[in-house]
């Protein structure tokens, strides 16, 4: 009978379920997880060192490398920081615009999220049915924004530009038939907000898919059920946020709780999980997913009726339109001092916080009156949710640390910064 | 709003009095600072007392205030004095040349602050704590890891970026940056473009570290109006609608 002793198993970096670039060290007996120690830092960019030496709005563009698959998120949190130190009133029309994509990101989020967990897990056609869909949302960053991931679209005072009254199609090419170019176009044929709205009405079906695939299927049953419980006064104490504490009970939602822009205008439910395992988080992000899907209908029906500014026309802030550039002289004074200068925010320190896809997102903005921030400290959710690897993988197998990992969501742009 | 904002302020005077240095509310955000020595008798009463119940700390993080409040250009006297108005010499850390010194502006034992944000879910209520560290050269603040699982890994980070110690951390290493890695990158004094740059020597058939080539370059110099332009309300007045509850 040979000695078994514990051993230390190195899981990744360069591991398909290690979501990028974690290295996990695991100290096992047999199968059987005894200590993990996640090692992070690989994506580390020094984001906020650099947002140091950079004015303001030059910021922005960083923020969606964070967590680049909720990019709009990110930025939310960081131009309502300046936005609140500054003392500005951003326009009804804006606020209705961010939230509506903020809702739109955080449908691309949770997709990303049940594509790559179910991957891990076994269910490769989740993968591939969520990246169908991401398509459609990613077309509409890029009709309002000209990019597909990193959109740099939220600006102090509003967005960067309004919505557009025609969504881009495709074009016949060598790779693409005449016949599949208008298949692609059948729904693009209207305005960004008609795309939108034809989305929205068939995503529930397809959260319905999803459904039918995982909810009651016992293989997704087995590996998720009782894995990775995590009780409500432990939730606290380890920094979850999100769909991670809701997922252990807790009623908490900023998007309710502390609403930013019109939120509070919104008609939503908090979904809420009971045994704080993987399963109940999967049901929560799920339903968090319709329950985005029925906000951003609400933002389609204000967004149509009420056209204005998206952006305000406060020229300290935010540049004059390009007409007024030509024609005023105070236009091109404006526009000149903000783009070789920026603005200096006065002194002071905030704290923002928004209900990010996975968690809270904050940030903490510390100005010492120049046009530059003295200190910018993201709090990004995935960093405390993968703190608590070690207390979550304790005593379980191999095989469902992929599934904490999964069920963490974690993305290694906004734990490493 | 703000005014539950000052009920909190003025609760935390009546019950920690003489254990906190001041109690402050701007922008409908409170503020707590605290000594070092105190920490860890306020957070425990701040997560257990009836009143508060700050069961969760979100955030923590290091701040250096070694710079704070400098700037690289000249506004007020500029028009006076004529061209040129930039500032001579390294200013910041965006300009620091390898081997570049830069001197703390900070009166001493204000350097080094860990900043804490701390959530009440049962009071819906936020508050942020700041502790500065006595010594700036051997900057300590014990840990709170003991009162807030959370802070293992922020206290981590923040040693790792600013070479804050918290004491009886139980497992106080480097988090973020590279194993082997030499300073704390955070640090004001420490260059953007960092000391060493890290290359595959075919020769050596290892990777070599070496000083930095690249140069330093900052296309915007930080600059400081102290005329209220660019004010465009009074900064400090309650924002009833937009803000937080």
């Amino acid at each position: 009978m040979p000695e078994i002793k514990n051993y230390t198993l190195n899981f990744g970096p360069q591991h398909p379920a290690a979501h990028g670039v974690l290295r996990l060290v695991l100290e096992m007996d047999g199968e059987v997880i005894e200590r993990a120690d996640p090692h992070i830092g690989l994506l580390h960019r020094g984001t906020e060192k650099l947002a140091e030496t950079k004015p303001y709005n030059q910021t922005i563009g960083y923020m969606d490398r964070l967590d680049y698959v909720s990019m709009m998120c990110n930025e939310h949190g960081y131009v309502m920081a300046i936005e609140k130190l500054l003392g500005i009133e951003i326009p009804l029309r804006a606020q209705y615009i961010r939230v509506m994509f903020d809702e739109i990101t955080r449908i691309m989020n949770h997709l990303m999220w049940i594509g790559t967990h179910a991957l891990d897990v076994g269910a490769m056609t989740m993968f591939l049915y969520a990246f169908r869909e991401r398509e459609d949302l990613m077309d509409m960053y890029e009709a309002v924004s000209g990019a597909r991931m990193h959109a740099t679209y939220y600006r102090p005072g509003g967005v960067a530009r309004d919505l557009p009254d025609r969504m881009p199609q495709y074009l016949e090419s060598r790779w693409r038939s005449k016949k599949d170019a208008d298949r692609l176009n059948e729904n693009r044929q209207g305005s960004l907000l008609d795309f939108v709205e034809d989305f929205t009405r068939r995503f529930p079906g397809y959260v319905d898919e999803y459904e039918t695939l995982l909810t009651d299927n016992r293989i997704w049953k087995q590996r998720t059920v009782g894995i990775g419980v995590v009780s409500e006064e432990r939730a606290y104490q380890l920094g979850f946020t999100g769909p991670m504490l809701r997922g252990s009970g807790v009623e908490w939602d900023i998007r309710k709780k502390q609403p930013y822009e019109v939120y509070d205008r919104m008609d939503f439910d908090i979904p809420v999980g009971t045994n704080g395992d993987c399963y109940d988080r999967y049901l929560v992000r799920m339903e968090e997913m319709r329950q985005s899907n029925g906000i951003i209908r609400q933002c389609i029906d204000w967004l149509r009726a009420n056209p204005g500014l998206v952006l305000t026309d406060n020229h300290k802030v935010a540049p004059p339109r390009r007409e007024e550039l030509k024609a005023d002289m105070e236009g091109l004074i404006h526009h000149f001092k903000l783009f070789t200068e920026g603005y200096t925010l006065p002194e002071g320190e905030v704290y923002t916080s928004i209900e990010h896809p996975k968690g809270e997102f904050g940030v903490y903005l510390i100005s010492d009156g120049a046009n530059k921030p003295y200190r910018v400290k993201v709090r990004a959710p995935g960093f405390a949710h993968l703190s608590s690897m070690n207390e979550m993988a304790q005593g379980h197998m191999l095989a469902d640390v992929v599934a904490i990992i999964g069920t963490q969501d974690i993305v290694f742009g906004e734990i490493d910064r | 709003m703000s005014n539950s904002k000052q009920q909190l302020a003025e609760a935390l005077r009546a019950a920690l009095g003489e254990n906190i240095e001041s109690v402050e509310v701007a922008y409908n955000e409170v503020t707590l600072e605290v000594s070092a020595e105190q920490l860890l008798e306020v957070a425990a009463r701040l997560r257990d007392d009836a009143q508060f119940q700050f069961q969760q700390l979100v955030d923590l993080c290091g701040v250096d205030y070694s710079q704070f409040g400098r700037d690289e250009w000249l506004t007020e006297e500029a028009s006076r004095g004529g061209f040129s108005r930039g500032v001579e010499d390294n200013v910041s850390s965006g300009r620091l040349q390898f081997g570049d010194e830069l001197d703390s502006l900070a009166v001493p034992g204000k350097r080094f602050a860990a900043v804490y944000h701390l959530l009440s879910y049962a009071n819906n209520q936020r508050l942020r704590v700041r502790v500065f560290a006595a010594d700036d050269d051997f900057p300590v603040i014990p840990t709170v890891t003991g009162i807030w699982r959370s802070a293992d890994w922020y206290e981590r980070e923040a040693f790792d970026l600013f070479g804050i110690l918290f004491s009886d951390h139980p497992d106080l290493r480097r988090i973020l940056t590279d194993y082997g890695f030499v300073g704390h990158p955070f640090r004001k004094d420490f260059p953007l473009v960092g000391h060493v740059e890290m290359r595959y020597d075919p020769e050596r058939e290892r990777v070599v570290y070496e000083p930095v080539s690249i140069e330093p370059r900052v296309l915007v110099p930080r600059v400081k109006r102290t005329d209220n332009r660019y004010l465009i309300d009074e900064p400090d007045t309650p924002d009833e609608a937009a803000s937080d509850a």
